[in-house]
């Protein structure tokens, strides 16, 4: 075993064996579901409506009326409850003292990051794919289209991938989870926040750089549909920055 | 096989160590002796390559700690001051996670694992959760991680620390039993300890070494003048104003029992002969007389506290590893 696997094998082991992933979990699931149940109940009255204004069939926009927003709610619950995932990743190693232990053993700052990244996303991939349910079993009932709920999973695996980056690095800087948690939070928040700050200056130099900075509007674009490499290119760099930022904080440790 | 030249650290305007110079040879025990706070945990993060010296080099198995780090870390087995352990895994797969990280083959691994699980007694908590465990045993997987790969050198923070005596005696000899085969540094602040296990003692203070040497040396080179402890039945008011008078003799301190006293003799004389006539020609009954030696305690203080006088004395260094007794 190399180790990166080494370690991505025990840091998925700490997370079956601790509270917080199944808390995390049953939490995420059970709002993804019953959001995801709200939409399609509010799609069905609104067609009965329709039903008895003008006596026909309507033909009702499911992507529009349960998916989109399925998606935009999940971001949000997102940005509350992936925090709470990565908060224990680096701050734990220092509480425990075990970050001395892997410091002083043969592998890279680069190994280490990657490996508790890597863990951590698939344990969220995992997570995401579970929510799949829904329009498994909606398409048993209804039609729609199929593409834009791929690009709108495909969304959501780079936001959180991008939340879990941020988290990480959040978690690097700290040896208290609660401070983590809260950090990447703040962090999330005010990359989210960029984009409305952006969107209010409109169509100014300022506004456009605001605005591409923040992950509104990539987000906004995938779940729409329109899969562009720009937008996966501002996800990719952002956590691969990201993660940069962390490998510096984790080796200042040793110089500070 | 461990070489420290000229190593210093600063955090800021603090010096955490300065100018520090010692070797270890192959097969030797190192103590490193210090109040806390004088730089032990310090100097062993350095060892380790966990911190970066300011100034000077370290080369450890014949790799340089900033040069090239990961050889130095494969061939090296730590013990931080506070065992690194995840209370969640037991101790079969914290050990089998470590020695991946050593990056030992699965074979390899394998045998290792229960070699060391054997050499520190943990058969029977072997497959426990670490997280249950009581601190001795905490200690000891703490000790297992570090030898898991079997490195040739061993640098251990206060390895006994929290244990209950049995168990610090049983350590004392799985150290001792691993000189030969492995270069040891180990820190503590426990004097006996260094005195028991080490075969060499380096004293530590405000980040300076102020001694290096083997331990019963080291008392009898700071000793000045032989002390001899004295036992009676029947002291009299007098006694020890008359001990006092005899030749050679130089000072004769009472104790908290009225019947024992503390007396100083002039460097290089064996005074126990002519005492004992005397005590019992007096009729005061001799109970004992044994020679006293300077205990490491007393060593320390006396070098600490010669540290002390040179640095508020004079603005000089003083020559710290061959300072004659004042």
């Amino acid at each position: 075993m190399t180790p990166f696997q080494t370690i991505f094998a025990k840091e998925l082991r700490c997370f079956f064996v601790s509270p917080v992933l199944y808390v995390v979990g049953a939490v995420f699931l059970f709002i993804s579901g019953l959001i995801a149940h709200l939409m399609t109940v509010n799609a069905g009255q609104q067609a009965v409506r329709f039903l008895q204004v003008q006596n026909t069939y309507a033909q009702l926009n499911l992507n529009e009326l349960v998916f989109r927003s399925l998606f935009y709610s999940l971001d949000f619950v997102l940005m509350f409850l992936l925090p709470i995932l990565t908060m224990r990743l680096f701050a734990e190693e220092r509480k425990l003292h075990t970050f001395e232990l892997l410091l002083t053993s043969p592998i890279g700052i680069n190994e280490l990051i990657s490996a508790k990244y890597m863990s951590v996303l698939v344990i969220y991939l995992g997570l995401l794919s579970l929510t799949s349910l829904t329009p498994i079993i909606l398409s048993l009932y209804a039609s729609f289209h199929w593409h834009p709920i791929l690009t709108g999973y495909v969304a959501l695996a780079f936001q959180g991938g991008l939340f879990l980056a941020c988290g990480l690095l959040a978690s690097a800087t700290t040896e208290n989870q609660v401070v983590a948690a809260f950090l990447s939070f703040g962090m999330i928040l005010l990359i989210w926040l960029l984009g409305e700050l952006g969107s209010l200056l409109g169509d100014t130099t300022i506004g456009t750089i605001l605005s591409y900075l923040s992950f509104s509007e990539h987000y906004d674009r995938l779940v729409r549909g329109l899969l562009e490499a720009k937008d996966i290119a501002y996800y990719l760099s952002g956590i691969v920055l990201t993660l940069f930022i962390a490998h510096r904080v984790v080796d200042s440790h040793r110089w500070s | 096989m461990i070489a420290v030249q000229h190593v210093s650290k600063h955090y800021g305007r603090h010096t955490a160590l300065d100018d520090v110079t010692f070797h270890v040879k192959k097969g030797e025990i190192l103590a490193f002796l210090g109040p806390n706070g004088a730089g032990k945990t310090t100097t062993m993060r350095i060892l380790t390559c966990f911190l970066p010296q300011s100034e000077g080099s370290v080369m450890i198995a014949g790799f340089d700690c900033l040069d090239q780090p990961m050889d130095v870390k494969r061939h090296l087995g730590y013990l931080p001051e506070i065992p690194p352990l995840y209370p969640e895994l037991t101790v079969d797969e914290y050990l089998t996670f470590v020695g991946r990280l050593k990056r030992l083959t699965p074979q390899r691994l394998a045998s290792r694992r229960s070699c060391v699980i054997d050499q520190t007694g943990l058969g029977h908590v072997h497959h426990r959760v670490i997280g249950h465990l009581s601190k001795g045993y905490r200690q000891r997987v703490g000790l297992a991680q570090a030898l898991i790969h079997d490195p040739p050198v061993l640098i251990l923070d206060e390895p006994t620390v929290g244990l209950d005596p049995k168990q610090i005696i049983e350590i004392r000899e799985l150290i001792k039993s691993l000189a030969g085969s492995h270069t040891i540094i180990l820190s503590t602040h426990i004097l006996p300890e260094a005195m028991a296990t080490c075969d060499r003692v380096v004293i530590i203070h405000e980040g300076r070494i102020v001694a290096e040497d083997a331990p019963n040396r080291l008392s009898s080179r700071l000793r000045q003048s032989e002390k001899m402890s004295l036992t009676v039945k029947h002291p009299q008011p007098d006694w020890l104003e008359r001990l006092g008078m005899l030749p050679g003799v130089l000072d004769v301190l009472p104790t908290s029992t009225s019947n024992t006293c503390t007396v100083d003799c002039e460097l290089g004389q064996d005074l126990r002969e002519k005492l004992s006539q005397f005590v019992v020609s007096q009729g005061y009954g001799l109970l004992e007389l044994k020679p006293l030696s300077l205990s490491l305690e007393e060593v320390f203080l006396q070098l600490t506290r010669q540290e002390e006088d040179a640095g508020s004395g004079e603005s000089g260094h003083p020559d710290s590893s061959e300072q004659p007794p004042a």
